[in-house]
């Protein structure tokens, strides 16, 4: 099913009274979910992904806009009317319950017509253990599970009623590294499995990429960039995205535009840039950097960090906007670096190219 | 959003009827009483506003006695039950073995009838013609000579009264300060002793200051509680506190509402607003003081 | 190594203080067992042995259960024990009922005015029961409802202090629990039924067995609307027997009686007596 959001925006009055002047947490937000994906909706804290969440489920209401599941308008509709199922960032497994009774909460509520004899509910529940493969374990109360299997209960129960779009708030912040890769992993199999439209939140860029469809990246209320993951990694529509993507973060500096070349402080580093003269942002990669003494960038090495596959170089240049740069070689063009000067050759498509707006022009 | 909110009210309609009823309107009109004059509980009538049962109440006799009764019980009992709890909680927290024995023996007439265990308090002290008391008996012992505490001379009567008083408020602040000291860090403790602290010096410069807050309300809620004495005495003298000469404001208010001397509702509502005056008084001057003595942290 | 750290460690702690602290506790410890003893003592003595001892015996050698036997035949102290469980179980469920909404109403419920009026709640926790007693007396009276349960139980069903206790108490279940409650369309009333109720069970436990001790105590208001002895609560049934009691002045039976009464709360105190303190240490207060 697709999910088509509508010019939504959600305002709240501000928290000091003095002022009556009200919060604008997410502002026209406009996107049409395609079915059957996998969405990241990804941003810094605060941004309003959260309420945007939020929103599509049916917690809040929008100030205004729509909000539409294929053909079916949902905007004034309770959560339970929606079909939605969510996952919550610490679970909300309720401690008192067991797997199962927690897994069976939701089929509970069913009335009328709707309404499950208790076989049924079982047959759903086991049903909806086994895909999350906690099926072993349905007579533990959530204090007697690990992080990652409460996780799979929150999911599980969100599932379990067959929503037509999941939803996930932050599914792997409360997980430790090792469990957060494998559960990421999961939660892209469950996906597949169901084909359920799903859409999740996460700070996490790199999460975000490594399984996402597409990801939406949002900063102060508005939608930023949406795409593929690598499309929007390749070529950010701004600064902020640029930034907000890719570990370690890309490297930022003062640059100028001189005769269609691109000088980065006095260094010539990119020619034929088909724009006019003016000042500009610069973004290089940081496996952008290719040590070359040849190279036209001439920074100042400060140390070299081996990680196993790849060598990670700090260095500083006075054009940098930050005190140090991080560039990412490969364990063969090591050899000879050492600490003082050391020159880049840099990649021309890992060279990203802000106007004063910070909007990216090349 | 309006459904939202008659919803709220709904979940609160039984504790704001509850609450009106017995205890907004009464406190209305307990103030409208305490000025009706000559009213008559019969035929629910009264001449007219004015002080005059303020000033009958402040003249009546066995109100003076109640006063005076009142404030020694309170100034006998308060400081003295705090210094014996905390002196108590102290030594419970320094040891480990029994202590849970000790808590739980100590926690017991929290939990009982203070009108039964009144009367076995009654039972110990009292001299009747053919008995002199189990207290009497140890008095013997020293070699003093018996005295009727229940309905003997002034002085004794006060004394079982203060002493029963102090037995039974006793569990419940051991309790609070047992769990204040328990809460106090040990770092401290462990930071005094590397500093080569006396025992009493980390006390009065550790231990006192930290747990004063609840010292404090230990006091406050001390005196609260003892100006409101009444079913401790009914315990030990009988219901007819008057003729004992052991009455207490509560008891007098509750003498002239209903008993043998009842059926004046003015009077009592002018009794119970110069007790609540007293009360209220009393607990502002101790947060005065507590202002510049206590340590919040 | 152990022994040797552990023998150190006594000479440290002042074996001379530390005996002393103990005798100071055991004393103090007697003094609150005393009357205890004593009531038991004198509850099992003969009217006539008891009365033969001039100065009483510290203990007895022929115990009789004769006086618990008067206690009940001789005044209804049986009568008096069903009407305080009568009161006691319908004042407490039905006060379950308020504050439970009420708190609910306050910790998880929005609505306008929400705030002041919890203010307003508070603020009545200052206002001492013998200001109010004095109208309620009255209404209580004027309605009729004299010498009945139901003028014995109604000013008492509602608890400023419980209803605070129980909302701090639901303020603690996280919000994201109600948030994927709403998810699946659970009623609000059902989550307070299905979760919140079930996860503070422990708080609401211990404001059932404060609330119960509370009642089975209770002694003024009785006195005040109660003057038929087939509506009298323990507390004014042992009023009645110290006055008008057993004919003549019978303190073995009184005692076995007050034995009786202490009984149902000793007990309920032994086996919740962690329970109970922790409660009663969280800011509670007698009556």
């Amino acid at each position: 099913m697709k999910i088509r959001l509508e010019k939504l925006t959600k305002k709240y009055p501000s928290r000091d009274r003095k002022s009556r002047e009200e919060v604008t947490a997410v502002s026209n937000f406009d996107y049409e979910v395609p079915d059957g994906k996998l969405i990241g909706l990804l941003g810094p804290s605060g941004c309003g992904k959260s309420t945007a969440l939020n929103m599509i489920c049916g917690l809040e209401k929008p100030t205004t806009g729509r909000i539409w599941f294929d053909d079916d308008d949902v905007t004034d509709l309770p959560p339970e009317k929606r079909g939605v199922g969510m996952v919550f960032q610490s679970y909300a497994l309720y401690p008192h319950l067991t797997v199962r009774q927690n897994i069976m909460f939701p089929l509970e509520n069913f009335k009328g017509k709707d309404k499950l004899s208790k076989e049924e509910m079982m047959a759903k529940a086991d049903e909806a253990a086994r895909l999350v493969q906690i099926d072993q374990l349905m007579d533990r109360k959530p204090g007697e599970m690990s992080g990652g299997q409460q996780q799979r209960v929150a999911i599980a129960r969100a599932l379990v009623k067959r929503p037509r779009v999941l939803l996930l708030d932050e599914p792997l912040s409360n997980l430790d590294a090792r469990l957060r890769l494998q559960t990421r992993e999961e939660i892209r199999r469950i996906q597949r499995e169901t084909g359920i439209t799903t859409i999740f939140v996460t700070h996490d860029q790199e999460e975000a990429m490594s399984i996402s469809d597409y990801i939406v990246v949002m900063n102060v209320g508005e939608i930023n960039q949406i795409g593929k993951p690598q499309e929007v990694y390749d070529s950010p529509v701004n600064l902020f995205v640029a930034k907000f993507l890719g570990t370690p973060p890309i490297n930022v500096f003062d640059g100028e535009i001189k005769n269609n070349a691109l000088f980065v402080g006095n260094d010539r580093i990119l020619e034929n840039t088909g724009l006019g003269d003016q000042k500009v942002t610069v973004g290089i990669r940081p496996e952008g950097f290719l040590p070359d003494p040849e190279g036209s960038l001439v920074c100042e090495l400060s140390s070299i960090e081996v990680m196993g596959r790849d060598t990670s170089v700090v260095a500083s240049h006075p054009a940098c906007q930050a005190s140090s740069l991080r560039a990412i070689i490969g364990s063969d063009s090591r050899e000879g670096l050492k600490t003082g000067e050391v020159r880049f050759k840099i990649k021309p498509d890992k060279v990203h190219i802000f106007d004063s707006e910070q909007v990216r022009i090349s | 959003m309006e459904k939202k909110s008659m919803k709220g009210w709904l979940y609160l309609l039984p504790a704001i009827l509850f609450l009106g009823v017995f205890m907004v309107y009464p406190l209305v009109d307990v103030c409208i009483y305490s000025i009706e004059e000559g009213y008559n509980s019969a035929s629910q009538t009264f001449y007219g506003y004015g002080k005059y049962n303020f000033s009958y109440v402040l003249r009546d006799p066995y109100f003076l006695q109640a006063i005076k009764n009142t404030f020694l019980l309170v100034i006998i009992t308060v400081p003295l039950s705090t210094i014996m709890a905390l002196l108590i909680s102290l030594a419970l927290s320094s040891i480990k073995k029994f202590k849970e024995l000790f808590q739980t023996i100590y926690f017991l007439p929290y939990v009982t009838n203070t009108l039964a265990v009144g009367l076995v308090f009654m039972i110990l002290f009292k001299k009747t013609p053919y008995s002199d008391g189990m207290i009497n008996a140890l008095i013997h012992l020293f070699g003093g000579s018996s005295i009727d505490f229940i309905e003997g001379p002034y002085w004794a009567k006060m004394l079982v009264m203060c002493i029963y008083t102090i037995w039974v408020v006793l569990p419940f602040k051991i309790l609070i300060l047992t769990s204040a000291l328990a809460s106090v860090n040990p770092v401290y403790y462990k930071a005094a002793k590397v500093d080569g602290t006396s025992s009493f010096r980390i006390f009065r410069k550790i231990t006192l200051p930290m747990i004063s807050p609840m010292i404090f309300y230990l006091v406050i809620t001390g005196f609260i509680g003892a100006f409101k004495a009444y079913s401790d005495e009914v315990a030990i003298f009988g219901t007819d506190l008057n003729a004992s000469g052991m009455n207490t404001i509560v008891g007098y208010i509750y003498d002239m509402l209903y008993g043998d001397s009842g059926g004046y509702p003015s009077y009592a509502s002018a009794a119970a607003l110069i007790l609540f005056v007293i009360v209220l008084t009393i607990t502002c001057i101790n947060l005065l003081i507590s202002n510049r003595n206590v340590h919040y942290s | 190594m152990e022994k040797n750290s552990a023998a150190n460690k006594k000479r440290t702690e002042h074996p001379v203080r530390k005996t002393l602290v103990y005798i100071f506790l055991v004393i103090w410890g007697l003094v609150v067992l005393f009357p205890f003893y004593w009531m038991i003592l004198t509850s099992v003595k003969s009217y006539s042995s008891y009365n033969s001892e001039y100065v009483p015996k510290f203990f007895t050698t022929s115990p009789t259960f004769q006086n618990y036997k008067d206690a009940f035949t001789a005044v209804p102290l049986a009568r008096y024990f069903l009407n305080t469980i009568i009161f006691t179980v319908i004042t407490t469920a039905l006060m379950l009922i308020v504050i439970v909404l009420s708190a609910y109403a306050f910790a998880r419920l929005d609505f306008r005015g929400r705030n002041i009026t919890f203010t307003l709640f508070l603020s009545l926790m200052m206002i001492p029961n013998e200001l109010v007693i004095i109208t309620n007396f009255m209404t209580i009276t004027n309605l009729g409802l004299r010498n009945t349960f139901t003028g014995l139980i109604l000013p008492s069903v509602t608890s400023i202090f419980y209803i605070y206790l129980l909302k701090e108490n639901f303020e603690q279940v996280p919000d994201e629990l109600y948030k994927a409650a709403k998810v699946d369309g659970t009623s609000d009333f059902k989550y307070l039924v299905k979760v919140m109720i079930p996860i503070c069970k422990p708080t609401v436990i211990t404001i059932v067995i404060l609330k119960v001790i509370e009642c089975w105590n209770s002694s003024v208001w009785p006195r005040l609307i109660t003057d038929d002895e087939a509506y009298f609560l323990v507390s004014n049934g042992i009023q009645e027997i110290r006055e008008n009691g057993f004919g003549r002045e019978n303190v073995p039976a009184m005692m076995a009686a007050v034995v009786i009464i202490s009984v149902p709360l000793v007990v309920l105190f032994l086996i919740f007596h962690n329970k109970i303190m922790e409660g009663v240490s969280r800011g509670g207060t007698k009556g």
